[in-house]
């Protein structure tokens, strides 16, 4: 039980883990992130990577809609520009991850900044609007630049590999996946402790006030749509190497509304509530397919019923997060926290 | 005579049909404080976001440290110096207390997205140095210290405008424009508050150019007052000077005189 | 130019207009009210074309008692849906708003697979089937008949806005929320009766479209187009809202009869991309002015 902490220096003060029982528990977190391939199933395996990619692509929305405020339904475009782009720099230049990654998460930085131009003119949801338009025209050159992307039939990924060291397998992408998705959190902490994060708050509470004191609405805007579509780019780059297919389907539209939905059920514009969010989303499917199974010889038509009840609960979801608990689980997790704090002596 | 750092020239703003403010001209001393007043819809918001860069006058120059900022917009402005507190608290309210004070520091950090996202070296040195700085020159004086890590969404109003107050000095002002500081406060708040001001004048050398109401204040800490009415500038001068001002007391108090006042309000007599 | 052909698929392209008027309406209403986007609007639009299947197929009542019943059912929806999840998210962020009514949208569709299976329906017909030529112009009888219904029941509605009481509380509350209540209108009574009536006209036209188009639980996704003329128009416009509707239904007809029908899509998302970045508040709509 935690009571105040005995800081005694600035830098104490502004360090992400501040006692010793923080640094003890992100110790064990590390340990077992490191251990869990070597002990999990294939089926969970395969769940942990998917995890991952959903926390690097749900953090880099948060850091659009959670962090600076602008609306933005182009997400899954995004991580479909970073997957073809990882995919065709691999194939047709043979370069390893080492390189396609960032390369894709640049390129797919490069589109979103071009997106995120009307959100100096509009916000709200004439900004969904234009980033839903912006979304719709990157489907449609996905479908249509047959030299680039293969088209509807998608582009295979023949070379997987970084540095010589073919990935193809779970447990070899695991451990991309994961340091990934951790340095994309840090990263998202540490802009916190800065200007910048600074900077991107001051935007989505008070725009105007920000732009008096000196921040850049241009600039910072443009930066946050970048920063935020560099982290969808590189999801989905890594989502190529995953499944070493892209196709114009394994980005429709459905997946920018999955991943505004993590970051709200997850709590926005935290640093937990992004990882929350998205795995939580990512695992409710997939125990509904379980139940499924389980509840599969009482009710013989469970099959057909779990395609509309993954959609209802999917809803269900974001309305009823937004109706009893607007600030996601990060919230529900701290509202735990609290109550065990002072939970011997509470009645 | 003490040298002019923000001075007004023949300021003329309409909207529309309306005009706000009427061939207003005159000096800011450097060092000082200046308190403009004047009866409601007198103009002196306007006349504050005019200086400020949110109005654009139709006519007339504004001059700052001798240069024409007239065409400079608001956060030019800023950076050259000139910081602004707001009448309704605009106070960012998803950050606590003292982000919100590191945000008027923002234009003078140079913190780059690669190293803010690793957080090494640079960053980290500038952070602390601001840090450093925020904590003896502005937490430290304005005695908010207890409440730095708190959202602000939970302060009281008059902590606040305390925290607005401090935002505004992250800035690192030479000219500070405070558009009614002590508004809705109570009387041991506004004292607070009327200390902090003297105090940021005399110690810091920060310009003051407040607009205020409370004639209490005004006239106790005051080094110079301009009168506003009906968007003209109507007295200035010395606290003392403008008090006993015929023009002033009749813009206040109305003259006494009947006639005076229909001609005013453009009324025909009813009675000869 | 094929001008007969241009000329024909102008024709169809109006009338389904109409009906996109007709929705958008609905539409317009709901957002003047409560100054909520309601992106399920579709999906209303859907499950009400299933209560006049059920209605009038299942139960085999007549067409005449089963569209009435079915608009009424419709509006219904929108009334619970108003009390129940939208009137506690009055004041939160805008994202969250629509995010609700997407979750909502996802709700309603799951829902109508469950109950009346995935596959595509088709209507019982209500409409007369022969042909109607103008000359030698033909025009589907369907979307024709569909198309002058439409215009009669926004006739309604506009003559209702304008001189009824519920109509004048409707307008008092789209402009000054505050006030309307001083005045002692009912706020809250007004948000749903916004969202009633929106939701009926929205019913309306989707049993209209549906006996057209058939239906299925993903016959909501047209609401797309809706968005389209909505944005054009105004989203506080009903001015907008008709002249946006015969727009944007004109054009969508005219680029899938032209060019085929994928390129409605990109038809109306071009047009969308002129509207927003030309004049994002669309042609009637209010600029919203933001205050220091």
């Amino acid at each position: 039980m935690r009571i105040g902490d005995a800081v005694s220096t600035y830098r104490g003060d502004e360090t992400i883990f501040r006692t010793q029982t923080q640094k003890i528990w992100m110790g064990i977190l590390v340990i077992a992130l490191i251990l869990f391939p070597f002990i999990s199933s294939p089926y969970m395996l395969f769940l942990g990577c998917m995890v991952g990619i959903a926390v690097i692509s749900a953090t880099g929305l948060n850091i659009l809609v959670g962090l600076t405020g602008q609306i933005s339904l182009g997400h899954g475009g995004f991580m479909g520009v970073g997957a073809y782009s990882a995919v065709w720099l691999a194939d047709t230049f043979g370069m390893s991850l080492a390189l396609t990654l960032p390369l894709a998460g640049i390129m797919t930085a490069l589109v979103g900044m071009v997106v995120g131009l009307p959100s100096l003119r509009v916000k709200g949801l004439y900004l969904a609007i234009a980033t839903m338009a912006a979304s719709v025209i990157l489907h449609f050159i996905f479908v249509h630049w047959e030299s680039v992307t293969g088209g509807n039939r998608g582009f295979n990924l023949q070379n997987a590999a970084i540095f010589n060291i073919k990935l193809d397998s779970d447990f070899r992408m695991y451990f991309i996946i994961i340091p990934l998705a951790v340095l994309a959190v840090l990263g998202t902490r540490n802009l916190l402790r800065t200007r910048i994060g600074r900077a991107f708050i001051a935007i989505r509470d008070r725009d105007i006030s920000a732009e008096v004191l000196g921040v850049n609405l241009l600039k910072y805007k443009l930066m946050s749509f970048g920063l935020s579509s560099f982290y969808a780019g590189c999801a989905g780059a890594l989502w190529a190497y995953f499944f070493k297919i892209v196709t114009p389907e394994s980005f429709p539209f459905e997946t920018s509304i999955f991943y505004l939905a993590a970051i709200i059920v997850g709590g926005m514009g935290t640093v937990l509530g992004p990882i929350l969010g998205a795995a939580f989303m990512t695992l409710v499917p997939e125990m509904l397919k379980l139940m499924t199974e389980l509840v599969g010889p009482i009710l013989p038509n469970a099959q057909v019923l779990l395609s509309p009840v993954k959609g209802m609960v999917f809803g269900l979801l974001i309305v009823g997060f937004l109706l009893f608990e607007p600030h996601g689980l990060c919230e529900l997790w701290r509202r735990i926290q609290r109550f065990f704090r002072i939970w011997p002596f509470k009645t | 005579m003490t040298d002019t750092i923000l001075e007004l020239e023949g300021i003329t703003l309409s909207f529309g049909g309306l005009t706000a403010l009427s061939d207003v001209s005159f000096k800011v001393p450097k060092g000082k404080i200046t308190t403009i007043v004047g009866p409601n819809g007198a103009g002196k918001t306007s006349l504050f976001n005019s200086i400020s860069g949110f109005y654009k006058p139709q006519a007339g120059k504004i001059y700052f440290k001798g240069k024409d900022i007239s065409r400079l917009n608001p956060p030019a402005r800023a950076k050259l110096g000139l910081a602004r507190s707001f009448q309704n608290i605009a106070l960012f309210r998803g950050m606590t207390v003292i982000d919100n004070i590191k945000l008027g520091a923002h234009s003078h950090l140079k913190t780059g997205l690669l190293s803010a996202l690793f957080y090494m070296g640079k960053a980290r040195k500038e952070e602390m140095a601001l840090r450093e700085k925020v904590e003896t020159k502005i937490i430290d004086f304005l005695e908010i210290d207890h409440i730095r890590n708190l959202p602000v969404a939970s302060l009281a109003y008059g902590l606040q405008k305390r925290i607005e107050l401090a935002r505004a000095l992250a800035i690192e002002p030479q000219v500070l424009l405070l558009d009614e500081p002590v508004a809705g406060m109570n009387r041991e708040e506004k004292e607070d508050m009327a200390r902090f001001i003297i105090d940021l004048n005399r110690e810091w050398g920060v310009t003051i150019l407040m607009v205020e109401h409370d004639m209490g204040m005004v006239m106790d800490i005051s080094d110079k007052v301009v009168v506003l009415n009906f968007g003209r500038l109507i007295a200035k001068g010395s606290a003392e000077d403008v008090k006993n001002d015929p023009e002033v007391i009749k813009a206040y108090l109305g003259s006494g005189n009947v006639s005076d006042l229909r001609q005013r309000l453009g009324v025909e007599t009813i009675e000869g | 130019m094929d001008w007969p052909f241009f000329i024909e698929s102008s024709i169809a392209g109006v009338a389904t207009g109409a009906l996109y008027s007709l929705v958008a309406l609905g539409f317009v209403i709901i957002y003047k009210a409560t100054k909520v986007i309601n992106f399920a609007i579709g999906e209303i639009m859907m499950l009400s074309a299933y209560l006049f299947l059920t209605f009038a197929g299942t139960f085999g009542w007549h067409p005449f008692v089963a569209l009435p019943l079915a608009v009424i059912g419709g509006g219904l929806l929108g009334g619970i849906i108003e009390k129940t999840i939208i009137r506690p998210m009055l004041g939160e962020p805008p994202i969250s708003v629509i995010m609700v009514t997407i979750g909502l949208s996802n709700i309603l569709v799951g829902s109508a697979q469950v109950l009346w299976g995935g596959g595509p329906r088709v209507l019982p017909s209500f409409l007369p089937k022969q042909p109607i030529f103008i000359g030698d112009l033909y025009i589907s009888s369907k979307l024709a008949y569909s198309a002058l219904i439409a215009v009669c029941i926004l006739a309604c509605y506009l003559i209702y806005f304008r001189f009824s009481r519920g109509g004048v509380a409707l307008r008092a509350t789209a402009s000054d929320q505050a006030a309307s209540f001083s005045m002692g209108i009912s706020v809250p009574k007004v948000f749903n009766f916004a969202w009633i009536f929106g939701c009926m006209a929205a019913a309306l036209a989707g049993v209209l479209v549906s006996a057209s188009g058939g239906l299925s639980p993903y016959s909501g996704g047209m609401a797309l187009s809706i968005l389209v003329v909505v944005i054009f128009g105004g989203l506080d416009s009903i001015a907008g809202a008709l002249i946006g509707g015969l727009f944007v239904g004109w054009i969508e007809t005219l680029a899938g009869a032209l060019w085929g029908g994928e390129y409605k899509m990109l038809a109306i998302f071009t047009l969308l991309t002129f509207v927003l970045v030309l004049k994002p508040h669309g042609l009637f709509g209010t600029k919203e002015i933001e205050r220091l």
